[in-house]
């Protein structure tokens, strides 16, 4: 389903008024032109596979990044790209998946563990053992003092109401697996993802 | 979805309905075109606005919001009385031959057994009539009067064409076409697949609309069908998977639930689970519950979990309400019950209802913990922004934690689409900053809680000391050891029924088939047993081959349950065994087997002579055109009108008011009190996405904000004129919980709605833009919005609701 055009006709529709680097996003490039493009500008990147993580078509997405594993070298992802084998999407990405660079590389994105105490106006930045050691001496605490074994009827009831989570759905299975496996291991109860939303 | 996205190029007519896929789900639509371009299919629209699904549609229908249980009411029984349903499927696969209770009744409005007291049904006569034997008798003619085919046919017999249209406010003439143009997929060699999405779920009776949508597919023989099917085109990229992994406050993975407070007794609660058959001989797969929840306890608790504790039966929190959903948490929370809350990767002060109970509800906290990539509303709710969000922090005595986490791009793992799709991702870089993966995280936590206890001891420690953690480096368990212990593993040597030694004890177990109820085996989700084998991950195989040329690539990733791509294929045959049409084989009877392009989903021996029907799950076999007591307001589905409505009454019950909404719906007293009545606001409105924004969180990535950098709202012209708004105009818009201020889009894509004498206009409010990101700052949407929920599952009504609009 991938439009077929010659390199000409490519450069005359892109000539016709459609940007053409958005026209290779929605997968629309010739391949003489995606594979010149790939040829000269990401020849000495790694590629990754991966997928878009917005909406559940689950678009196949190429990372690709710099980098060589030497020790003091960072790996840098500087192009994303729709995968041309992927059978849903055939190397497509609809306006929000070609804009996934932008989300990985956004300004918003967290990076120091932070607290904001009661009644303050301000973030504080706190190491991770600091935060993991508050956070955790605050469920220990919320959950020996509400923690209910039977309930008024005197049945075996073993929850935990009083503190609540709610689950991502853009994490992957395996943090969703574990996060279930530690959430009832503490007898919490509500817990929810956006499913319900 | 029931299919798959590539399997929509299959079908001969698209009904989009309650969803926007070309905008939603862009890619995925691609197959839409793919199916009118070589497959002349053809595509109907039925949406309260003209989308871009619309735009590409061989035939657009305006309804009003919150009404399709009423359009889908009236086509099943222009089915029925027009016989334009597929008479042996019905008879073969559905349980219309299936007799009821005598007992059972509907009257305005109100099945048997309703309490008005606690606004919910005692379901004692909602159950076929049971033989001697316990089997529900049955009238293979469907003549019986209680049978469900006449009970369905009386029941729907009031949605006339006449009262569907003054309930939904489409012209007559575009309802008629509609229902024409799907009764034409009632021969074997066509399909019509249905494509929905929240514009289905959002709603009061968000789950009997799909219920109604079910029906209809029973009825013209589209279940298990090449290119048929009822297809939920999910919101978020793996909220498939969390469903699948049971992260709702009632389930365990693998859609296994936790048990009620009342349910003492562990052989109690599994024999209500593994359910025996209601029809002599059927599969009834649930039977073997019990396998998949000791393998779950075995793979949870280790050693702990014996036979002689009910394998720590009691170790699992037991639920005293039905739900401890968001809603109801959040109620508590307003109310000072709740004391600390998590939120992983969501942003609740964005994404629930009634936004300035969900500031008042997360201030009563003594503690927050926000785990997220970016930087939400919720992770700020102390902050006063102005009008944008007024709050004096002073008050607020909240301790937040912000913790970074990595994205997708950062970490290997799984997430399952739509089409329940496993597929395995890398990582491609570390994250910013000290970003950790939420695994790493919640590891972190666990261990330090786990230590406290060992140390301090408190209220019962055990599944918290037991707990297994069979990963090599324990602080940092690896998504791969994950997987596979979700997979599941044999304990034990674990032999078939003619002692052939199928998996070797410590082999990882191929399929579900494998797990058992003795212990030798545990599985942490039986229904993804067989994604990760003795042969490796297959969640990451790609070969993309289509040996069929119908788009069923089996070979790619890995799908549930047992890498089948459509569920119920065995009534994609007929009870023969043969496909129903040529253009339509999917899977087939060659005499000693059951093959075909895709995984049957029936057992691969059992011949078409044995007349097993081909819904395995269910106790009957059967697909289910009666729900019995599974559906919380009734066996048949039955129009109730938002909680917020633009009419005076139920068009079906003008004079019942206890049945003119949802009668078992759930509202809390100070909600009810936050609802707007018509006259105040008088006009419906609904809330959608936009194809270059997903949610809440493109607002943060540039070029998203580039595309569509400002909050708007889309209006009708002739209301527009009536209030003298011209585009480009900011208005306000408001309801009885809040407003939002925005441009005004002035459009002649929502049309005024002529119903009786009556005129109604729809407002169009897209849920993106905030306070923060890269955008122009605005209010969130969800200030709007009404905190009452389906009746079943508690997803808020986002899509229907009141509200007016002031030129600013
Ligand atoms: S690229 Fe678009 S269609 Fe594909 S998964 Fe991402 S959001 Fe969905």
């Amino acid at each position: 389903m991938t439009l077929r055009v010659t390199r000409r006709q490519f450069f005359k529709l892109g000539a016709a008024g459609m940007a053409t680097s958005s026209m290779a996003m929605m997968g629309f490039a010739p391949e003489p032109a995606v594979a010149s493009i790939r040829h000269f500008k990401l020849t000495a990147a790694k590629i990754t596979r991966n997928n878009c993580t917005y909406c559940s078509v689950g678009c196949g997405v190429l990372l690709y990044s710099r980098g060589d594993a030497s020790i003091n070298n960072v790996d840098d992802i500087f192009h994303i790209e729709g995968d041309p084998d992927h059978p849903v999407s055939r190397g497509s990405l609809c306006p929000k998946g070609a804009g996934l660079l932008d989300f990985v590389k956004s300004r918003s994105r967290l990076s120091h563990p932070m607290v904001r105490e009661p009644g303050t106006d301000e973030w504080k930045r706190i190491s991770w053992p600091e935060a993991l050691d508050r956070i955790s001496r605050h469920m220990k605490d919320d959950r020996d003092a509400n923690f209910v074994g039977q309930d008024e009827q005197g049945n075996t009831v073993n929850h935990w109401v009083t503190t609540g989570f709610l689950a991502a759905s853009a994490s992957s299975n395996e943090t969703a697996y574990l996060t279930h496996k530690v959430v009832r291991s503490l007898g919490m109860l509500a817990f929810d993802n956006q499913a319900r939303v | 979805m029931t299919n798959h996205w590539v399997d929509i190029r299959n079908a001969n007519l698209i009904l989009s309905m309650g969803g926007n896929s070309a905008e939603a789900h862009p890619v995925g639509f691609r197959w839409v075109m793919e199916a009118k371009e070589k497959n002349d299919a053809r595509l109907i629209s039925v949406d309260p606005r003209f989308t871009r699904t619309g735009a590409v549609s061989d035939f657009h229908a305006e309804i009003r919001t919150g009404t399709d249980i009423a359009f889908l009411g009236g086509l099943i029984n222009f089915l029925i009385e027009t016989d334009q349903f597929h008479h042996e499927y019905v008879r073969e696969y559905t349980d219309a031959s299936l007799i009821v209770r005598e007992d059972f009744g509907f009257d305005d409005g109100l099945f048997t057994g309703f309490d008005a007291e606690s606004g919910s049904y005692d379901t004692e006569t909602w159950h076929y009539e049971h033989d001697e034997d316990g089997f529900a008798r049955r009238d293979e003619t469907l003549q019986h009067p209680r049978c469900v085919f006449q009970l369905m046919r009386a029941h729907f017999s009031r949605y006339t064409l006449d009262v569907v249209q003054s309930v939904c406010g489409t012209p007559r003439h575009k309802i008629e076409r509609v229902w024409n143009m799907i009764a034409e997929t009632v021969v074997p060699d066509k399909t019509m697949t249905i494509l929905y999405a929240l514009g289905w779920t959002q709603h009061s009776i968000g789950s009997q609309i799909i219920r109604t949508a079910a029906i209809v597919q029973l009825l013209l023989g589209n279940m298990g069908m090449l290119g048929g099917g009822v297809n939920a085109l999910r919101g978020h990229s793996n909220i498939q998977g969390l469903t699948d992994l049971g992260l709702l406050s009632n389930l365990l993975p693998g859609y296994m639930q936790l048990a009620g407070s009342e349910e003492q007794d562990y052989q109690e609660y599994i024999a209500e689970r593994a359910r025996a058959p209601l029809v002599p001989d059927e599969v009834s797969y649930w039977r073997n519950y019990e396998r998949f929840h000791v393998s779950l306890m075995k793979a949870w608790f280790g050693e702990a979990a014996t036979e002689e504790n009910d394998w720590c039966y009691d170790w699992l929190p037991k639920l005293s309400v039905n739900l401890y959903d968001v809603l109801h948490t959040f109620e508590r929370m307003s109310q000072g019950e709740v004391n600390g809350y998590f939120c992983q990767g969501f942003n609740p002060l964005a994404a629930f209802p009634h936004k300035e109970k969900v500031t008042a509800s997360l201030s009563n906290l003594k503690y927050l913990v926000v785990m997220d990539p970016l930087s939400t509303e919720t992770a700020e709710f102390w902050k006063n922004r102005g009008e944008l969000h007024d709050v004096d922090p002073s008050e607020i005595q909240t301790e937040v934690f912000r913790l970074p986490t990595t994205c997708f791009a950062e970490e290997n793992g799984t997430i399952v689409n739509s089409a329940r799709w496993l597929q395995w991702h890398w990582g491609a870089a570390p994250p910013p900053g000290e970003a950790k993966p939420d695994v790493e995280i919640i590891a972190g936590l666990f261990h330090r809680l786990q230590a406290m206890y060992r140390e301090e001891g408190g209220p019962f420690p055990d599944p918290i000391l037991n707990l297994t953690w069979p990963y090599r480096r324990p602080e940092e368990p690896r998504p791969e050891e994950l997987a596979r212990e979700y997979n599941g593993w044999a304990l034990e040597d674990v032999y078939d029924e003619n002692q052939n030694l199928i998996c070797g004890r410590g082999e990882q177990v191929g399929d579900f088939g494998t797990l058992r109820a003795d212990g030798s085996t545990a599985c942490g989700c039986w229904l993804f047993a067989g994604c990760w084998t003795e042969d490796g991950n297959q969640m990451a195989r790609r070969d993309n081959s289509d040996p069929y040329g119908i788009g069923m690539t089996l070979g790619w990733a890995w799908a549930w349950p047992a890498n089948r791509r459509i569920l119920y294929n065995r009534a994609g045959a007929r009870p023969d065994g043969t496909p129903w049409a040529p253009n339509k084989a999917l899977v087939w009877w060659n005499g000693s087997r059951w093959v075909g392009a895709d995984v049957p989903d029936f057992p691969v021996t059992s011949p078409p002579s044995a007349g097993l029907g081909p819904f395995i799950m269910n106790q009957t076999g059967r697909g289910q055109l009666f729900a019995r007591e599974r559906m919380v307001e009734g066996p048949f589905p039955e129009h109730y009108e938002p909680f917020e409505t633009p009419v005076a009454n139920n068009a079906l019950h003008p004079n019942n008011p206890l049945s003119k909404h949802n009668p078992a719906a759930r509202v809390f007293e100070q909600d009810r009190e936050n609802f707007g009545t018509l006259e105040e606001y008088p006009y419906a409105a609904t809330t959608y996405r936009l194809t270059e924004h997903f949610h809440y969180w493109t607002m943060h990535a540039r070029l998203n904000a580039i595309m569509q950098p400002e909050k708007f709202i889309e209006i009708g012209e002739t209301l527009a004129n009536e209030l003298g708004i011209e585009k480009g105009d900011r208005v306000r818009v408001s309801s009885k919980r809040g407003h939002v201020d925005a441009v005004a889009v002035v459009t002649k894509r929502i049309r005024p709605l002529q119903m009786g004498d009556r005129t109604i206009h729809q407002i169009g409010i897209p849920i993106h833009w905030g306070y923060l990101g890269e955008t122009k700052k605005a209010q969130l949407t969800n200030a709007l919005t009404p905190f009452v929920g389906d009746a079943n599952t508690q997803t808020p009504e986002f899509k229907s609701f009141l509200v007016r609009v002031d030129k600013l």
